[in-house]
């Protein structure tokens, strides 16, 4: 009846090996999946990158396609307005609740305002652009019309990514061993001290992937942006003016689209990729030499 | 007896094979092809429509392309494709060709419900437009600011209002601009100051349902179903199939069907107006 060493290695063994195969396998795909959407991107824009010089895509005068004018860098500023807005309102809300769940409120009120923040984050974008569609805008039209703008899209998209940066936040913390925050209470250390010289360093690293996370989602969300950004095609001169996302414009316009118009969309999409990679490459940097 | 019994397995499994072949030969021989080329206002409704009539047709194959009218004009008149698709009425110098209405496309011009201002003519509409008037009082309005609302660049409905004010895109000073009808319909409805145009069908249907629109009279006409379809609304157009000759067999049969009652529905799915056809 006893299992000798002998006899429990061999399956171990096998499994591990069969796992490793299985991750190898899944990892790849991912890889490759990644890989063939650019691939995908770069090939269907390739008749207009072929045709027309990129230094156009910076310096014609305005976006219509139809009429030959292929200026993007409005929409590349709209999205990245749009986005950092969303961040700079979302980042320091989303870590106080969080903070409040973990260090603050009580164990029931934890409870019931967590399961209120997971429930935020299931609710679909399409939603979040109705309520601003129908609410937001109109709220927003009788303080300065026309309404639809770069403020509006900064609200849904806040509290689209609010949970994203709260969860995230939140399972960092928690995380944090036990003994350090024991150790920093009995260097009697008070509860701000402990958390901001304590917690904080070491649940950065989850913290910064948590706000990387809701950049991405930022960046790319298009529906909810569609609704309530106006999208002209523009430099926004304040936070009341319309804006258009790269996504949007996507969206917005695909379903008619022929011929260089069709490609110049999949231009904006390749842009919009380049612009993510380069965010994050530069977001996963940030954490990193700051930890150090 | 084994060797007898393989003998057998084997000539039933050719003779299935011979008849699978047969049959596959067959139904080739039987499934009949329609190409359909031309604009890309017509074709999502065409598409729709072919979808219905294969269904109702085992073996019968629709191709419908995009590629705009003239391509549509050009295909038919030169073989390429049997059926054109046409946004507009046939010209004078196009006599040569055949045209079957199937639908009617309408734009209405949408204010919100409380906006004073009942009627505006054509040079109002494009002094909107282009930025010249900004406020509702210049026309007879509240002192407010008018917020422009414009359609994505590629839609068919931004084309005939280009054409009929004789703009181009590029002029319009827009303050939203918006994807598919209803979305353009919630901006209005929720913006006591936006102007705005969609698809009469959209429109009409909306104000009957309490949306706060109102649809404004062009030229003294009201925006109508009905004025559309009896061709005095100015804004709309026909939208067409073309044969080079009089249609036969199948062409004759898909023309027949697009326009009957079999295929209003899908029409009205798509915010156009059905013809009345016997």
């Amino acid at each position: 009846m006893i299992w000798s060493k002998r006899y429990i290695l061999f399956p171990l063994k096998l499994t591990d090996s069969l796992l490793h195969g299985i991750l190898r396998v899944g990892a790849v795909i991912s890889a490759l999946v990644m890989l063939l959407i650019l691939l995908f991107l770069i090939v269907e824009s390739w008749p207009v990158l072929g045709q027309i010089s990129p230094v156009r895509f910076f310096t014609d005068t305005s976006w219509h396609p139809l009429e030959g004018a292929y200026h993007l860098m409005p929409m590349l500023a709209g999205t990245l307005y749009a986005s950092a807005g969303a961040l700079l309102l979302a980042i320091p809300l989303g870590i106080a609740s969080a903070l409040f769940i973990v260090y603050y409120a009580s164990p029931r009120l934890a409870k019931w305002y967590k399961r209120l923040v997971e429930l935020l984050a299931g609710i679909p974008s399409v939603v979040f652009g109705f309520w601003g569609l129908t609410t937001l805008v109109p709220l927003i039209n009788q303080l300065h019309p026309p309404g639809a703008s770069l403020l509006a899209a900064i609200l849904v998209l806040t509290l689209m990514i609010l949970p994203t940066i709260t969860l995230t936040a939140y399972s960092a913390l928690m995380a944090v061993p036990v003994e350090f925050l024991r150790n920093a209470a009995a260097l009697g250390l008070s509860r701000w001290g402990m958390i901001h010289g304590v917690a904080f360093p070491a649940a950065r690293a989850g913290i910064v992937a948590g706000i990387i996370l809701a950049m991405g989602r930022a960046i790319g969300e298009t529906m909810a942006v569609l609704m309530v950004a106006g999208n002209v095609v523009q430099y926004p001169d304040g936070l009341f003016d319309p804006i258009r996302t790269l996504a949007s414009n996507i969206v917005l316009e695909m379903a008619y689209a022929m011929g260089d118009h069709r490609a110049m969309l999949f231009v904006s999409g390749l842009l919009l990729m380049l612009m993510l990679m380069m965010l994050s490459g530069m977001a996963g940097w940030l954490g990193r030499s700051r930890c150090a | 007896m084994s060797m007898s019994d393989n003998k057998k397995i084997l000539l039933i499994c050719i003779t299935f094979i011979v008849l699978g072949i047969s049959g596959l030969t067959c139904a080739n021989a039987a499934s009949e092809r329609l190409v359909l080329t031309g604009s890309s206002t017509v074709a999502p409704l065409v598409g729709e429509m072919a979808r219905r009539f294969e269904t109702m047709n085992p073996g019968v194959r629709i191709d419908v392309q995009t590629g705009g009218t003239s391509r549509g004009i050009n295909d038919t008149r030169n073989g390429t494709a049997d059926i054109g698709m046409v946004s507009r009425a046939l010209k004078p110098d196009e006599t040569d060709l055949h045209a079957f209405t199937i639908a009617l496309d309408g734009i209405s011009i949408i204010l919100h419900a409380n906006n004073r201002v009942t009627t505006l003519n054509k040079q109002q509409i494009v002094d909107i437009y282009t930025g010249k008037i900004t406020n509702w009082k210049s026309v007879g309005g509240a002192d407010a600011r008018i917020t422009v609302v414009n359609k994505a660049e590629g839609r068919s409905t931004l084309e005939l209002f280009l054409h009929y004010l004789e703009l181009k895109n590029s002029q319009i000073k827009p303050h939203a601009i918006i994807g598919d009808n209803p979305q353009g319909i919630k901006t209005v409805a929720g913006n006591p100051n936006a102007i705005g145009y969609v698809s009469i069908g959209a429109a009409e249907y909306e104000a009957e349902r309490g949306v706060p629109i109102k649809l404004l009279p062009l030229d003294g006409v009201d925006a109508s179903i009905a004025n559309v379809r009896n061709g005095t609304f100015p804004l709309s157009r026909p939208l067409n199939l073309i044969t080079s000759r009089e249609p036969q067999g199948l062409a004759r049969r898909f023309i027949e069907f697009v326009r009957s009652l079999q295929a209003h529905d899908l029409v009205e799915a798509l915010y156009f107006v059905p013809v009345e056809v016997n």
